[in-house]
């Protein structure tokens, strides 16, 4: 007799917690070929309000951090991811209707997204800040910090690799994040986040919501206390609307990109303010 | 027991499993070197701890071909991405086995083992991860888009911080794509050695980190072979200022990270409990084995007596003995040579008139010890002032103007570091304008971080470690690189 498997429930991830939709509500994530694989939890208005509270929250421990410190959690996650290959290889294949190398490519890029932007944690700021040469007996310097909170619209076409594409540039800086997962190929983002939860990045840093972008993302553009907006994904939802919404609070947004976002210093910087500060030098 | 008394918490020596003898490693392996080999002992103990292998020439030669081949057939051709991920790798084996790294440190070193353990080993594993996270971003150096490895590095280091000074060398070089032959300080080799052992635990191609081990004439041997590309070397100014000569006209780039007599300079309007740490930090941490040490104190007249009383009182508190007891605040001196330079020095500070003053401490029997001592009443000209004593000594000096203040910390052929004290942010920030220094720290002292610079002004050297700019050190821009094999191939 064959072993009965037993099947994961796919939840939210709100301030480090998994938490069922406060809805109630479910959608169903198929398979290529129209099988079903999961309920997943269809987020709601709610819930999005209380992911970004768990952000806010979260916003001052993870910005304070050392570089270093953001830049080993980073690495960490793609230790751990690595260490978890198989399952997402698994999923993307099921999603996606991959074939087992197309699948294997993508997570494996995932793992070296990660990485890459791990080593950026403790050197955007190298790269972004600099001192001024002002014309006066004043030190001057230029330096980069997070932003906040950044609602995010994932990439809809794509399982992993567009998700990390966009959240690991984000979080490096020490934002926080509202993540809307892919609606289809949510199986990924949740199991990403058992990943996130058991690497070190504190509870809130990280919020995955899924279901339906265009009910949630509303929502997220037009919050008070979210920052900025990464609509990589939207493209297919009424973005220009969502930017209307966004300009409100002045958010900072960042327009759709067909496809996945390249790895790039520019998606990091985009995501901070400079500060730049004067302090008087004594005439001796 | 008085109160500032406390039982004995050695840091245990079973976590290491050392070898009888150590090879040199060339080409991802242990094999015998061919000079004559040594003892590598315990500055507190007099005690052996390993026999370790001495290169000779042929010995050099195999190891700068290693490098060479390893550099032609795999480290060139990887990409950056994957030479950022063994230096990941390494920062990850470093961190594991911190505290077998940090206990024979000690042990080979004299350095107290609270040192080892909460500043060397960290340091060491963050400056891998720093520069892994280079590895594969250099166009953002600084040097325009595609910069180039240079080729074969050799690295030679000195014995105050053995593990982090091979930090420090291999972590850039690798990350910006050269090969390495490094060779560690005679007296202070054993770190270097289980470094090895970490490298093939990393699994790193055979050749692209080669280390051997021997004396000054090794060294020499490994700076002047032909087949280099690079030279770096930390160590004193006298040799510096020979490897500058020997490579002139070789093409070979050279960072040199030499010697200091660094100013630290206290303002009446001082956080005095603070600056009195600072000052102790500043001379004291390594027993003084620091190039950036703050070995001048320039106090300003009206704190004089104040600020010399309270460190006489606060280094009367310090406890000097067993580097492995995690309550010792001083280890011992590295050497049986370098105890005998610390105090002629010191004699010869007595003998020119000024006031000697030492920290009431026994001294262990065995074992090489200095007790703290400052010396007050130093003029400008005495050697205690200008000479490097690279020990637990303190030269205390007056001033009564900045201008004064900047003129003294600035009368020195050194420029490594310098510090300041006081809580007028304008006043620190001017003054550190006009000290002819590389590092200067304000109301701090002896700060390192993989993210920030360390490298000296005028006869303290030249190039940078640490930071965007220590990659300089390793890259050339493709610019310049394509201009070079122009000039090649019309000769």
């Amino acid at each position: 007799m064959t072993r009965l498997a037993v099947p994961k429930t796919y939840k939210l991830y709100i301030g480090g917690k998994f938490p069922r939709s406060e809805s109630g509500r479910v959608y169903e994530i198929l398979s290529s070929k129209g099988a079903f694989l999961a309920n997943a939890a269809q987020g709601s208005r709610k819930d999005a309000r209380d992911a970004v509270v768990a952000a806010r929250a979260a916003f001052p421990g993870w910005s304070g951090a050392t570089g270093y410190n953001r830049g080993q959690v980073l690495y960490r996650i793609a230790e751990l991811l690595e260490g978890r290959r198989a399952q997402f290889i698994d999923e993307i294949r099921q999603s996606e209707g991959v074939p087992a190398v197309a699948a294997a490519r993508q997570v494996d890029a995932a793992i070296d997204v990660w990485v890459w932007y791990a080593g950026w944690a403790d050197k955007y700021l190298q790269v972004a800040g600099n001192g001024n040469p002002v014309s006066g007996p004043y030190f001057n310097i230029s330096t980069p910090e997070p932003t906040g909170v950044v609602a995010i619209v994932a990439p809809q076409q794509s399982s992993l690799l567009g998700l990390v594409s966009v959240l690991a540039p984000a979080i490096l800086s020490g934002n926080t994040v509202v993540l809307i997962a892919s609606e289809k190929f949510a199986l990924s983002a949740i199991s990403l986040t058992e990943v996130l939860a058991t690497s070190d990045v504190p509870g809130g840093v990280v919020n995955v919501l899924t279901g339906s972008a265009a009910e949630i993302a509303p929502w997220l553009a037009s919050h008070a206390d979210v920052n900025a907006l990464d609509l990589a994904g939207a493209e297919a939802l009424d973005w220009i609307s969502l930017q209307v919404s966004a300009a409100d609070t002045l958010k900072r947004v960042l327009a759709p990109e067909s496809g996945v976002p390249a790895p790039s210093v520019e998606r990091v910087t985009f995501f901070t303010e400079t500060k730049t500060i004067w302090h008087t030098k004594a005439l001796i | 027991m008085s109160f500032l008394d406390y039982a004995p918490a050695p840091e245990s020596t079973s976590i290491l499993h050392l070898k009888k003898s150590y090879g040199l490693f060339i080409d991802g392996s242990f094999v015998k070197g061919h000079g004559k080999s040594f003892s590598t002992i315990s500055p507190a103990t007099e005690e052996t701890i390993a026999e370790i292998s001495s290169a000779n020439a042929k010995d050099v030669d195999a190891a700068v071909g290693a490098a060479r081949r390893a550099y032609d057939r795999t480290w060139s051709k990887l990409s950056g991405a994957d030479r950022g991920k063994y230096l990941f790798r390494i920062a990850r084996l470093v961190q594991e086995r911190a505290r077998e790294l940090a206990v024979a440190e000690s042990l080979d070193n004299g350095k107290p083992i609270k040192e080892s353990r909460d500043v060397d080993v960290p340091l060491v594993a963050a400056w891998f991860f720093y520069y892994a996270g280079w590895a594969d971003k250099l166009d953002y150096a600084g040097l325009g888009a595609n910069p180039r490895a240079l080729g074969v590095a050799a690295q030679v280091i000195p014995w105050n911080f053995p593990l982090l000074m091979l930090a420090w060398k291999i972590a850039p070089a690798l990350a910006a794509g050269n090969t390495v032959v490094i060779k560690p300080a005679e007296t202070t080799p054993l770190s270097a050695l289980l470094f090895a052992e970490i490298l093939q635990q990393a699994e790193l191609p055979d050749g692209v980190v080669n280390i051997i081990t021997g004396a000054g004439e090794t060294g020499s041997l490994l700076v002047n072979h032909p087949d280099v590309n690079k030279v770096a070397f930390t160590g004193s100014t006298a040799v510096g200022r020979a490897i500058a000569k020997s490579t002139a006209g070789t093409g070979k780039k050279l960072t040199l990270e030499l010697g200091g007599k660094a100013a630290n300079i206290v303002f009446d309007d001082a956080p005095i409990d603070q600056a009195i740490e600072g000052i102790v930090n500043g001379i004291f941490f390594n027993q003084g084995h620091v190039c950036c040490a703050g070995s001048r104190l320039l106090v300003q007249e009206n704190v004089h007596d104040e600020v010399v009383d309270r460190l006489k009182d606060r280094l009367s508190t310090l406890r000097l003995g067993d580097p492995l007891d995690k309550n010792t605040d001083i280890g011992a001196i590295n050497s049986k040579a370098q105890l005998e330079r610390i105090r002629e020095l010191s004699n010869i500070g007595e003998a020119e008139g000024a006031e000697r003053w030492t920290a009431p401490c026994e001294l262990p029997a065995k074992g090489f010890w200095f007790a703290p001592t400052i010396f007050t009443n130093v003029s400008t000209s005495n050697r205690i002032a200008r000479d490097e004593v690279f020990g637990p000594v303190l030269s205390v000096l007056t001033f009564r103007t900045p201008a004064e203040a900047i003129a003294k910390a600035n009368n020195t052929p050194y420029g490594l570091s310098a510090g300041i004290w006081s809580d007028k942010g304008s006043r620190v920030l001017a003054v550190a304008d006009k000290l002819r220094a590389g590092v200067i720290w304000a109301n701090t002292f002896n700060q390192f971080d993989p993210a920030s610079p360390f490298g000296g002004y005028k006869e303290s050297g030249y190039g940078r470690e640490g930071g965007r700019h220590g990659l300089a050190a390793y890259l050339t821009s493709s610019a310049v690189a394509s201009a070079a094999t122009t000039r090649g191939a019309s000769k």
